[in-house]
C-alpha cells in the first residue's frame, strides 16, 4: 500500500470512527441517532436552501484550510487564519463602504477582494517576519496576532466606524456586493451561497500547481521536509517562509470576502465565529493537500451547518465533538502509521 | 567453556521485510566474537535482540545456558548483558562517577551516594583494564576515547559479563584503537565475553577470536579469525569478490584551483576552530585531508561552502581561481563552480521523502537545462536520471516514483555522487566522508568514479576520517590537527608509500594525534 492510499484510508477511517462515536453520544443523551441524521440530511443536502448553506460554509472553509495548508507544507503551523480572516473582513468592509457609489461592479469587487487579501497577507507576514528575523515561533506569534486582530477590529468598530446604536459598519456600496447564486440563477433558494464559491476550487488548484508542479513549490516542500538540506542545496528558507505565510494570509482574506462581500455586506463584531480555527481541522484532515481540502471543507461545512439544523433536538456542541474527534483520530492514526515500517 | 550467548532459530520481521531470518549462533564464554557484515545485513537488529531492545518474531535466546525473554534492556542488564553504543549514552554535564552510577545508584532516594566506594572501584578497574579516567572530571571535557572508557566502566560497574560493542572504533584515532584493543583483550582474559560489531575487516582479524559473517539477514559462516584472510572475509560479506585496493594511476596536476591561505574560523561562542590553515588543490589532483573527527573538518567545509553560522569570525582567505569564496551563500558558490557532498548525507545532501528523481535534481534544480516554464522538463529530467542510474549502477527501478528512503545507504550515496560529479562547469569537488555508511560493494564503484573524475582534470578535496580511503585515493595528503594542517605529504611520498599502507597509516596517525 503506498502512502497516498494510506493517507486517504486514514482520513476515511477517522471520519467513520468519529461518526460511530457521535452516534453513541446521541444515544447516551437519549435521542434516536437515525432520526437525527435523517433530519440533518434533509436540512442540508436534502433541500436546495440547505445545500446552499453548506456550499457557503464550505467556500470559507476551503480558503481557511488553504491558509493553514500552504504554510504547513513549509513546516509552519499557521494558527492565525482566524485573525487574518478578521483583518481581511474589516479591510474589505471599509474599502467597500468608502468606494464612490458610482463605481462599476468589476473594479469595485476587485478592489474589495484585493484589500481583503492584502490585509490577510500583511497580518500573516507579521508572524513570518518575526520568525525569519528573530526566530520567534510562528505558533505563538500567530496566536497572539489573533488577539491583536480582535482587539484592533473591535476598537475601530466601536469607537470609530460603527453606525450609532448598532454593532456594525455602514454597508458596502451595491456595486461591491458579490452576487448570490439565487440572484443570478435562482439556484440554492435564498441561501448566502455566492459567486465567490467558484473562486475556491480555482485557488485550490492554483496552490496545488504552485506546490507540486513548479520549481518554486519544489523548493518550498524541500524547505519543509528538511530545512538543513535545503540550506545546503542553496535554497533561501526565509524567502519561502515569507511567501508561504503571505499566500496563506491572502487565502484567509478570500475567505473573508466570501462572508463579507457575498453575504453580510458590512462588518460586525464576531462575524468570523472561529471559522479560521476550523480551517486548521480542514487542513489536517486533508493532509495539507490543496485539492483534498475541497472535500475536507465539504465534510466540515456539512457538520457545521447540519449541527445548527438539529439544534432543537440535541445540542450542536456534539458536532464540535465530532470535528475534534476526527482530527485527533487523523493525527493518532498518522503517528501510528509512521511507527509501522512499510 | 560454555556458551555465553546462544541463539536458536532467531527471526525478526518488520512487516514483510525479514531483518533476521533463522539465525543460530553460539558465542563462547571468554572470547572476542566479531560480527561483521555490510550495512543492512542485520547486525544491529541481531544485537538489539540480544540486548532486549527488540523482541524476536521467532526463536530463542539463551544466556549462560538459560532461556531468556527480555522485554527491555533493563532485563538484559540484570542478566549480565551490557552494550556500548556507537553514539555514547552519557550526560555531558555530569561527572564521570555520576555517569557511571546513573540508573544503578546502590542507594535509596534519600541516602547519600556511595561516592567513595565507587571511586575506589574506578581506580581498581583503571589499573586492571587500562581504563584510566578521572572520576571527578565532567564528561563534557573528556576526549572521545575517554568517553568510551567511561562507557566500559559503566558495564563493569553493572557486573556485565557479556559486553556488546557497536562499531567502537569509528570515532577513535589509531593509537586509541590500539589502546581499546588492549583493554578488550584484558577483559577477555579476565573471563568476560565480548561481541564486537564492525565492518572494518583489519580490526576483526587483529583482535577477534571468532568471526561470524552476516549477509541479507542470515549468518553466512562462523570461523576462527586465524583461519581466514581479508579478501575471503570480504567475499563472504558481499557475496562476490571485491577489489579492496582501487587502482590509482599517477596524476598530472595542473594549475591551482583552490588556494586556502591562513584561514581562521572563530565560532559565535568565541571558540577558535581553525588557525592559520593553508593548503592548495590543483586541477587533476585529489588533496586528502586526514584527521580525527572534530579537528576542524566541519568548520573547513562550512567556510568553503558558505554555511558558517551568523556571527562567525573568518580570517585569512580562500580563493577559487583567484575569486574569494568566503562569506558567499551556497547558491553563489555553486555558480562559481564548487560542488559538495556533505559529511552528513541524510541530513544535508538528500531529502528522504522526495523521489529518487527529485533527489537527483536537488541543488541542481536551478540549471536551465531541466526547466520548462515555471516547472521542470520531465523528459530532460528522466533522461538525465536514467543515465545517472545506469552509470553508477544504482539499484532503483522507478526513479520518478520510488522514494529515496527506500534505497540502501550505498545507493543513496551513489545518487549524491552522481549528482555532484556530473554538474556542468565545476572546477572543484569537495568530498566529505564520501563512503561513510556505504557497503563495500558500493565503495568500489564510488572510488573508481572519484579517480575517473580526477583523471579528467577535476580538482578534488577529500576529507575523510578513514585513513585507508585517504591513502588509497589521494595525490597529496595534509594532516589536520586542532584546526591546522600540521604536515603535508608530497605527491612522491604518497605514491611511494601507498603500497605499504600499514606503516604509512601509522605515520599519518602520528601527525593527527
Amino acid at each position: 500500500m503506498n502512502r497516498k492510499t494510506a493517507q486517504f484510508l486514514i482520513a476515511l477511517l477517522s471520519i467513520l470512527s468519529a461518526l460511530v462515536v457521535s452516534t453513541l453520544v446521541i444515544v447516551i443523551v437519549g435521542r434516536d441517532p437515525i432520526m437525527i441524521f435523517q433530519k440533518m440530511f434533509q436540512a442540508t443536502l436534502g433541500s436546495s436552501y440547505g445545500t446552499g448553506q453548506v456550499v457557503f460554509r464550505m467556500t470559507t472553509l476551503v480558503f481557511a484550510g488553504l491558509a493553514v495548508a500552504l504554510p504547513f507544507q513549509v513546516r509552519l503551523f499557521n494558527i492565525g487564519a482566524e485573525g487574518q480572516l478578521q483583518m481581511g473582513a474589516f479591510a474589505a468592509a471599509m474599502t467597500g463602504a468608502l468606494l464612490p457609489a458610482s463605481l462599476p461592479s468589476l473594479p469595485a469587487i476587485s478592489l474589495c477582494i484585493f484589500s481583503a487579501m492584502a490585509a490577510g497577507a500583511c497580518w500573516a507576514l507579521l508572524a513570518a517576519g518575526l520568525k525569519v528575523r528573530f526566530g520567534v515561533n510562528e505558533v505563538i506569534a500567530t496566536i497572539m496576532l489573533n488577539f491583536i486582530a480582535q482587539g484592533i477590529t473591535g476598537y475601530l468598530l466601536t469607537y470609530h466606524f460603527a453606525i450609532p446604536s448598532t454593532v456594525h459598519t455602514p454597508p458596502i456600496i451595491d456595486a461591491a456586493i458579490i452576487p448570490s447564486f439565487n440572484a443570478m440563477t435562482g439556484l440554492f433558494a435564498k441561501s448566502p451561497a455566492n459567486l465567490s464559491t467558484l473562486l475556491a476550487p480555482c485557488v485550490a488548484l492554483l496552490f496545488w500547481v504552485i506546490l507540486f508542479q513548479s520549481r518554486f513549490g519544489y523548493e518550498m516542500r524541500a524547505t519543509g521536509l528538511q530545512p538543513e538540506a535545503a540550506r545546503y542545496g542553496g535554497i533561501n528558507a526565509g524567502m519561502h517562509t515569507l511567501t508561504a505565510m503571505g499566500l496563506g494570509g491572502a487565502a484567509a482574506g478570500l475567505g473573508a470576502a466570501n462572508i463579507l462581500l457575498g453575504y453580510k455586506h458590512y462588518y460586525e463584531a464576531g462575524m468570523s465565529s472561529g471559522i479560521g480555527f476550523t480551517g486548521i481541522a480542514v487542513a489536517l484532515l486533508a493532509g495539507a493537500h490543496p485539492l483534498w481540502i475541497i472535500f475536507s471543507a465539504l465534510f466540515f461545512g456539512m457538520l457545521e451547518y447540519g449541527g445548527l439544523t438539529v439544534n432543537a433536538y440535541i445540542p450542536k456542541d456534539i458536532f464540535m465533538i465530532i470535528e475534534a474527534i476526527t482530527i485527533l483520530l487523523v493525527i493518532s492514526f498518522n503517528a501510528l502509521g509512521k511507527r509501522i515500517p512499510t | 567453556m560454555g556458551a555465553a550467548v546462544r541463539l536458536s532459530g532467531i527471526s525478526k520481521r518488520f512487516g514483510t521485510f525479514a531483518a533476521n531470518s533463522n539465525i543460530s549462533l553460539t558465542v563462547e564464554e571468554g572470547t572476542i566474537h566479531a560480527l561483521v557484515g555490510e550495512n543492512g545485513a542485520g547486525k544491529s537488529t541481531l544485537t538489539k535482540i540480544i540486548y532486549g531492545m527488540l523482541q524476536p518474531s521467532e526463536g530463542e535466546v539463551f544466556i549462560q545456558g538459560n532461556p531468556v525473554k527480555f522485554t527491555s534492556p533493563r532485563d538484559a542488564i540484570d542478566a549480565g548483558v551490557g552494550m556500548v553504543h556507537q553514539h555514547f549514552m552519557l550526560i555531558p554535564t555530569l561527572t564521570v562517577a555520576e555517569n557511571i552510577m546513573l540508573g544503578n545508584e546502590h542507594a535509596s532516594l534519600f541516602q547519600r551516594l556511595p561516592m567513595k566506594t565507587l571511586k575506589e572501584l574506578i581506580q581498581k578497574h583503571a589499573l586492571e583494564f587500562g581504563l584510566a579516567v578521572d572520576p571527578d572530571a565532567t564528561v563534557a571535557n573528556l576526549s572521545v576515547g575517554e568517553e568510551q572508557r567511561v562507557e566500559i566502566l559503566k558495564l563493569l560497574f553493572r557486573n556485565a559479563s557479556i559486553m556488546i560493542f557497536d562499531e567502537p572504533t569509528a570515532v577513535l584515532t589509531p593509537s586509541e584503537i590500539e589502546h581499546l584493543f588492549a583493554t578488550l583483550r584484558t577483559l577477555r582474559d579476565k573471563g568476560k565475553t565480548i561481541i564486537l560489531i564492525t565492518h572494518k575487516l583489519d580490526e576483526v582479524l587483529s583482535v577477534a577470536d571468532t568471526v561470524s559473517v552476516m549477509r541479507k539477514g542470515e549468518i553466512t559462516g562462523s570461523m576462527p579469525a586465524k583461519s581466514i584472510t581479508k579478501p575471503e572475509l570480504a567475499r563472504m560479506m558481499v557475496g562476490r569478490s571485491v577489489l579492496l585496493r582501487v587502482t590509482n594511476p599517477p596524476s598530472n596536476p595542473g594549475d591551482t584551483v583552490l588556494q586556502v591561505n591562513k584561514l581562521g574560523f572563530c565560532t559565535p561562542h568565541g571558540e577558535k576552530k581553525l588557525y592559520d590553515l593553508s593548503f592548495k588543490v590543483r586541477a587533476g589532483e585529489i588533496y586528502g585531508i586526514a584527521g580525527v573527527e572534530g579537528n576542524g573538518q566541519s568548520e573547513l567545509l562550512q567556510a568553503l561552502y558558505g554555511l558558517a553560522p551568523a556571527g562567525t569570525l573568518q580570517t585569512g582567505e580562500a580563493t577559487l581561481k583567484g575569486r574569494s569564496v568566503l562569506g558567499k551563500c551556497p547558491a553563489e558558490i555553486t555558480r562559481m563552480g564548487i560542488s559538495l557532498t556533505p559529511e552528513n548525507r541524510l541530513k544535508h545532501a538528500v531529502i528522504l521523502d522526495y523521489t529518487v528523481s527529485e533527489n537527483l535534481l536537488f541543488g541542481r534544480h536551478r540549471e536551465p537545462a531541466f526547466h520548462r516554464g515555471a516547472g521542470f522538463d520531465n523528459k530532460a529530467v528522466s533522461r538525465y536520471c536514467g543515465q545517472m542510474i545506469a552509470d553508477y549502477a544504482v539499484q532503483c527501478t522507478a526513479p520518478a516514483s520510488q522514494l529515496l528512503s527506500s534505497l540502501s545507504g550505498g545507493n543513496q550515496q551513489k545518487i549524491v555522487l552522481a549528482r555532484e560529479l556530473n554538474r556542468p562547469d565545476i572546477s572543484l569537488l569537495i568530498l566529505a566522508q564520501p563512503t561513510r555508511g556505504v557497503d563495500i560493494g558500493a565503495i568500489e564503484t564510488i572510488h573508481n568514479k572519484i579517480i575517473e573524475a580526477r583523471s579528467k582534470g577535476m580538482a578534488i578535496l577529500l576529507i575523510s576520517s578513514e585513513l585507508e580511503e585517504i591513502t588509497a585515493l589521494s595525490t597529496r595528503i595534509g594532516t589536520l590537527y586542532k584546526g591546522s594542517i600540521v604536515h603535508e605529504f608530497s605527491q612522491d611520498e604518497v605514491a611511494l608509500n601507498r603500497n605499504s599502507k600499514d606503516e604509512f597509516q601509522k605515520e599519518i596517525g602520528l601527525y593527527i594525534t
